[in-house]
């Protein structure tokens, strides 16, 4: 038993070894490492963002008066609107189609008289629809300006505007609603799933493809040393991206980090031990660079995208898609970093999806056990 | 002299080589329409029974009636119903609900005597941009709640109502801004699939050499390299747009020689860019990183799932380069405002202009970089 432990650990140091020098002789690998992260954060963090300011408006207002002078003001002050003045409706529908504009405020010719008459004056706002988020994202901010107009108007009238139903807003971990706060750990969680699957997609399907798989079957080495050995120096690679990530999302884009730091270095720690399986996993059935490239690059970039929670809503998915989000790695790890960055230690939260990423973690080894074997035969 | 059949030949041979192996014919096939299906269903920021939860410490009617409200809508659903304040951090804590509704305990009371009703909402602000959506849906039902309140009691109506009127898209449905932009995606991520190994595989074989000796001149290469994914991508673009038209229901309103203009150039450029990355990579290895590192910063810096004018003035400039960028101003602007040619010669001329470029750069690097 011990001669064979003993010789076990001999043989693992050696794989390591191994794979370490190709690491460091082929710099592409520390490249995807230590760049790709920095380079993409540094993109995307400064580049995704949902918060719209300043959106062109036009403003068609037929019969200035100072009551209509007073509507426009409202949104002159707003520092989410900048408005621009068309003399007609026709003019500023044409801007709208040409993209000038996101919208327009049209006051009517009736727009002073109407307003003391009982069904009030009505205003037309038409807004581009085609990106329906950011549409709806205006209409609120125009409807805020209708708001803060009623006010400070039933006020100049010396009265008090009395809505029967008037709402506080409360938004916890991110009441000034900044989704760059949301978004950088969510864009952490993609980063990741990308390079712990490109560290490691191409590795065994090199050795296939160069014919030194073969060489390495003939010595004594298992096959469970071989996956190990290729394993544990791209997981230290992996890890130092990670923290160079988490670095940059505190200090550079200033998003709190509420949990606790070895929470969140443990639960990445199983991520990416999660994301490199991923990978093998990949290169170990492809056992051809090309397949295997085209793989990662399909199963990786996109799902962790659109199917992570990272931007969309997974709940206001349709059920099927949804029951399909659960065998996204970067699902679970999403939600551990937005609840750990922004929410703190919520033991329910961390615990559940930390659960969920094991045992994938170990789903992925026993099927790469299965499948890589020592044998010629694909 | 650039000969046809010279051309040709190589196509065919491209093409073979790419469709020989029965798994990278599956990976052409099998996982756009896959990812088509899944991506078109899944990316939405429409709110669809967002979980929420309700505090009523007031029992009342008007009560009543507003919680009601909230209920009948498509975008909520009751998950709780809670009696003390101490239960609201939890719920919010783990995730079960997305937002409690707090009605204090003379809400009925005030309203009745045509005082304001003070309701609180508090929001899981964890993702910013489904609080905000969820907020919009509140104030929606809020102000649909007074106006009928207040018709019903005779109240003066507000003096100004605003009339929202969302052009293209009169229901405010995200799914017919996504799905468009899903046709590009894809497409981008075909032809890159297709074309970013394609030199760096016969480098690292070694028949790269042997092809540069043939009579075959490298603007054919060139040519002969390039047919293959266009056409890949042509077959798999127009797939994609029949499920898009007849699967997911998106309105085609603009002329569909628009469109193709469009994806033609667009290819074009995609192709371009896949080969030059080739012809740089000298490992496979270093190709696949090259189509990774181009491509998410292309799809993530492109407006298909956050829009460009709210990125900082320098990252708006990097969007210039990014082919995507026009397509998808291309193909919004032809699915569902009915742009026409003249309308979007702006996006035309730009990623011709890449196309050129890129296919010029990936020429020369044919010639000079040996190893």
């Amino acid at each position: 038993m011990s001669p064979a432990r003993g010789g076990a650990a001999v043989r693992l140091r050696g794989m390591v070894r191994k794979e370490s020098l190709q690491i460091l002789r082929d710099p592409s690998s520390i490249a995807i490492a230590f760049v790709m992260p920095v380079v993409l954060l540094l993109l995307f963090g400064y580049g995704v963002s949902l918060d719209a300011k300043h959106v062109p408006l036009a403003f068609v207002i037929e019969q200035p008066d100072a009551a209509s002078a007073s509507f426009a003001a409202a949104f002159h002050q707003s520092e989410y609107f900048s408005p621009r003045r068309f003399g007609s409706i026709q003019e500023a529908e044409q801007a709208l189609a040409e993209h000038m504009v996101d919208g327009i405020v049209w006051l009517r010719s009736d727009f002073g008289r109407r307003l003391f008459t009982s069904g009030g004056a009505p205003v037309g706002v038409i807004l581009n629809g085609v990106d329906a988020n950011q549409a709806r994202i205006t209409a609120g901010y125009v409807q805020g300006a209708w708001q803060s107009w009623l006010q400070s108007y039933a006020a100049a009238q010396g009265q008090e505007l009395r809505l029967p139903v008037s709402a506080e807003q409360r938004v916890w971990f991110n009441p000034a609603l900044r989704s760059r706060n949301f978004l950088v750990p969510g864009l952490v969680a993609v980063i990741m799933t990308l390079i712990g699957a490109l560290l490691t997609a191409l590795v065994v399907a090199r050795e296939w493809e160069r014919g030194t798989m073969e060489a390495l079957m003939v010595t004594p080495i298992r096959i469970r040393e071989i996956l190990l050995g290729k394993l544990l120096p791209y997981f230290v690679l992996g890890m130092g991206g990670m923290l160079l990530s988490v670095a940059m999302a505190i200090w550079q884009f200033e998003v709190p980090l509420r949990g606790s730091f070895w929470l969140l270095l443990a639960s990445s720690a199983i991520f990416m031990l999660v994301a490199l399986a991923m990978g093998l996993l990949i290169s170990t059935v492809a056992r051809n660079q090309f397949v295997a490239g085209q793989i990662a690059i399909l199963i990786t970039f996109l799902p962790a995208f659109i199917l992570s929670g990272f931007i969309f809503d997974i709940g206001s998915m349709p059920g099927p898609i949804q029951v399909i989000t659960h065998v996204v790695p970067a699902r679970y790890f999403v939600a551990i970093l937005q609840t750990l960055f922004l929410a703190g230690d919520v033991w329910p939260v961390v615990l559940a999806n930390a659960a969920a990423l094991l045992l994938m973690m170990l789903i992925f080894f026993m099927i790469l056990r299965r499948k890589a074997r020592k044998d010629l035969e694909p | 002299m650039i000969t046809l059949s010279n051309i040709l030949a190589l196509a065919i041979k491209e093409l073979l080589a790419l469709l020989r192996d029965p798994r990278s014919r599956f990976v052409l096939v099998g996982p756009p329409i896959a990812q088509l299906l899944v991506f078109g269903f899944a990316a939405t920021y429409d709110l669809n029974q967002a979980p929420m939860a309700v505090y009523d410490e007031d029992g009342g009617g008007p009560a009543r009636e507003l919680i009601a409200r909230f209920e009948g809508s498509r975008n909520f659903h009751l998950v709780r119903s809670i009696d003390h304040e101490g239960q609201i951090s939890p719920l919010i804590d783990n995730r079960e609900a997305l937002l409690v509704l707090h009605l204090g305990p003379r809400f009925s009371a005030d309203l009745q005597r045509g005082k304001s009703g003070q309701a609180q909402v508090i929001l899981d602000g964890r993702n910013s941009n489904t609080a905000m959506i969820a907020l919009n849906y509140v104030r929606t039902i809020l102000m649909d709640f007074n106006r009928d309140w207040a018709t019903r009691r005779g109240q003066a109506e507000l003096p100004v109502q605003l009339k929202i009127h969302p052009w293209y898209n009169a229901n405010l449905e995200s799914r017919w801004f996504i799905v468009p932009g899903i046709v590009g995606l894809l497409t981008l991520v075909v032809t890159l699939i297709v074309t970013a190994l394609s030199v760096a595989r016969e480098r690292e074989a070694g028949t790269f050499d042997q092809l540069l000796v043939t009579p075959l001149r490298p603007v054919e290469i060139l040519i002969g390299k390039s047919l293959p994914g266009i056409l890949v991508g042509l077959l798999q673009g127009s797939l994609i747009i029949l499920i898009a038209v007849h699967g997911f229901g998106i309105p085609l309103r603009g002329p569909v020689g628009a469109l193709y203009l469009g994806m033609a150039l667009f290819l074009l450029s995609a192709v371009g860019v896949g080969l030059m990355i080739s012809s740089l990579a000298v490992t496979q290895q270093q190709g696949l990183l090259g189509a990774f590192l181009f491509l998410v910063p292309a799809v993530i810096l492109s407006g298909f799932a956050t829009p460009i004018d709210n990125m900082p003035p320098a990252v708006q400039l990097i969007t210039y380069l990014d082919p995507l960028r026009y397509f998808l101003i291309v193909l919004r602007g032809v699915f569902l405002e009915g742009d026409s040619y003249a309308l979007l010669f702006d996006q035309y001329w730009p990623m011709a202009l890449i196309g050129l470029t890129s296919l010029a750069a990936a020429g020369w690097l044919f010639r000079h970089r040996m190893y």
